[in-house]
């Protein structure tokens, strides 16, 4: 099972993160989770709100460059060995991990790692199949869109 | 008067040099005897206009250089007396003082005769609902474009330019069928229509009519295939008449050249010698019929080609190859020439879409830095940085290999380079002049 993470384009520039987030905040999007990967002249924010689809509407009437994608949120056991064992189910499954963040999940405070996997439908079937646990959308943001 | 005017553009060529001989012998007498300048010019040449007895001995005449004009300003190429001039145009001109043109009551009505040959090569009639998008003013394009559009009887919209909103409420409310604008106007005219919800598929508009600035057919396709509409390029400049010195017509291969107007040659832009047939080179004009200016081989600086044969269409008057850059847009970085029309089809590849683009040119140590500007769009937007670094790749080594320069491709946010309401700006250089 994927939920949807929004990806935005950013310019390295002083005031753009704040724009952005500001133009969120004014629309009543609530942000989840939030990972910024940056190069010397761009950066790519990802974030995973209560509503994609109004996030990205009032993104791309502000002019923003804006793209919706699917990732996969993995509940991870809090004790050593965690992740290890996540990551060997993926290796043995042959799938590649594009970006990976950390998350906690809102209501139990429970541990998540967001994946950007090469091929999401895939990882998901050898995760379940493996017995770990993913997140659906509505367990980390309160609406099932 | 459309018959009339139509078989123009479909005489027999014999019968055409006759006629182009007789005028351009007449316009060689008539500066001699009335413009100071050109009768030194001939002079220092040791040329007289009883010399012309082919059309080829035309290159035994000096060129008239833009320099000429501001030398000259503001009336010193008139060959007409002041009292039979009608009207004045003037370019913008970057820097100093502009160039000014000037029209007798005849010379109106020739551009008028040349405006509306160009719209009926592109099928826009009485039924056409036309925006035009140029500029009225000084500027010959927007009352150029309008007199041709009044006498092919269409529904003319003097908009001018700019204040995009208002053109999106009109284009939409008046059922418009055409649009008379720069390329890279109808671009961002295009983008914020989409934007405000009124796509161009959802209007009437079938046809654009675009000129005043250089552009590709990899442009054209792009246009073409981003609004539905057919795209057409007339090209003319102030000197000459404004617009309405060569037309696209509905076969879109090589623009229709009104011939028994101006009469056009294609030089080595070095050494001066005219091509042989079909051979690039820099295009030169001649006005045979212009009474208020006439220019003699005036350098355009546009790069082009002539094509004789008779066209799909029809028509027997000669196409010119679409000029695609000019010598004057041309920089050098790093030695290299290079256009801004060949980073361009670079771009459109790369990207697939046409993007909006900015080529910034700095000096550090003696050396050009060549920065390419590129707003990320949607379509070419990831969320994977390997992928936006992958496209600034491609871009960069298209350029090494085609041209061996080293750019820097920097992606920035859309709506950060500045949209032209007139001529498109793609080149910002900040390199000291020596």
């Amino acid at each position: 099972m994927n939920i949807k993470q929004l990806s935005i384009f950013l310019e390295n520039k002083a005031g753009r993160l704040a724009h952005v987030t500001g133009i969120l905040g004014d629309a009543g999007v609530n942000i989840r989770a939030l990972a910024l990967a940056d190069t010397s002249d761009f950066g790519i924010l990802r974030l995973i709100v209560n509503d994609v689809d109004k996030a990205q509407e009032v993104l791309r009437k502000h002019n923003v460059v804006c793209v919706a994608n699917d990732v996969t949120a993995v509940e991870v056991e809090d004790k050593p060995g965690g992740l290890a064992k996540v990551l060997v189910v993926l290796q043995s499954a042959g799938v590649n991990v594009e970006y990976m963040y950390a998350f906690t999940e809102w209501k139990t405070g429970r541990a998540a790692l967001i994946f950007r996997f090469d091929d999401p439908d895939k990882a998901a079937k050898r995760l379940s199949e493996a017995g770990i646990s993913v997140f659906a959308q509505v367990d980390l943001t309160g609406n099932a869109k | 008067m459309r018959e009339d005017l139509y078989l123009k553009d479909f005489l027999d060529r014999d019968g055409l040099r006759r006629a182009q001989l007789t005028r351009m012998r007449a316009t060689l007498e008539r500066v001699y005897e009335r413009v100071p300048f050109y009768r030194k010019a001939f002079d220092e040449k040791g040329v007289k206009p009883s010399d012309l007895q082919r059309l080829e001995d035309l290159a035994k005449f000096p060129f008239t250089m833009k320099k000429d004009l501001r030398d000259t300003y503001p009336f010193g190429l008139f060959s007409s007396e002041r009292k039979d001039v009608v009207r004045v145009h003037a370019s913008s001109g970057t820097t100093g003082k502009p160039i000014v043109v000037g029209y007798t009551a005849e010379d109106i009505r020739t551009w008028s005769e040349v405006m509306a040959r160009t719209f009926q090569c592109i099928g826009i009639g009485p039924e056409d609902v036309v925006q035009n998008a140029y500029g009225y003013g000084l500027f010959t394009g927007g009352l150029g474009a309008h007199y041709g559009l009044e006498r092919v009887g269409c529904t003319v919209i003097p908009m001018s330019g700019g204040n995009t909103e208002r053109q999106i409420l009109v284009m939409n409310d008046f059922g418009v069928t055409a649009i008379c604008c720069t390329p890279s106007y109808f671009l961002h005219l295009a983008e914020a229509a989409a934007q405000a919800g009124h796509p161009i598929q959802k209007t009437k508009l079938k046809k654009g009519i675009f000129g005043a600035e250089p552009w590709s057919d990899e442009m054209r396709k792009r246009i073409e295939a981003a609004t539905g509409i057919s795209a057409f390029d007339i090209y003319g400049l102030s000197e000459i008449i404004g617009p309405g010195v060569s037309s696209d017509c509905e076969a879109k291969c090589g623009l229709h050249v009104f011939e028994d107007h101006f009469y056009p040659e294609i030089i080595d832009s070095e050494t001066g010698a005219v091509k042989g047939l079909g051979e690039e080179g820099e295009l030169v004009f001649t006005t045979i019929t212009k009474q208020a200016m006439p220019l003699i081989r005036y350098r355009t600086r546009d790069i082009s080609r002539l094509d004789y044969s008779k066209c799909a269409c029809g028509r027997t008057i000669v196409r010119m190859a679409r000029v695609s850059h000019r010598s004057d847009d041309m920089m050098i970085v790093r030695g290299v020439n290079l256009y801004p029309s060949q980073v361009e089809e670079i771009l459109l590849e790369a990207e697939g879409t046409m993007p909006h683009y900015l080529l910034v040119l700095t000096r550090s140590k003696e050396l050009d830095d060549l920065e390419i500007r590129v707003e990320v769009s949607a379509e070419t937007f990831s969320d994977r940085v390997k992928e936006m670094e992958k496209l600034q790749k491609k871009i960069s080594e298209r350029m090494k290999s085609l041209f061996g320069l080293s750019a820097k491709v920097s992606l920035v946010e859309p709506g950060t380079i500045e949209r032209s309401v007139g001529k498109a700006k793609r080149v910002l250089d900040l390199r000291e002049k020596k």
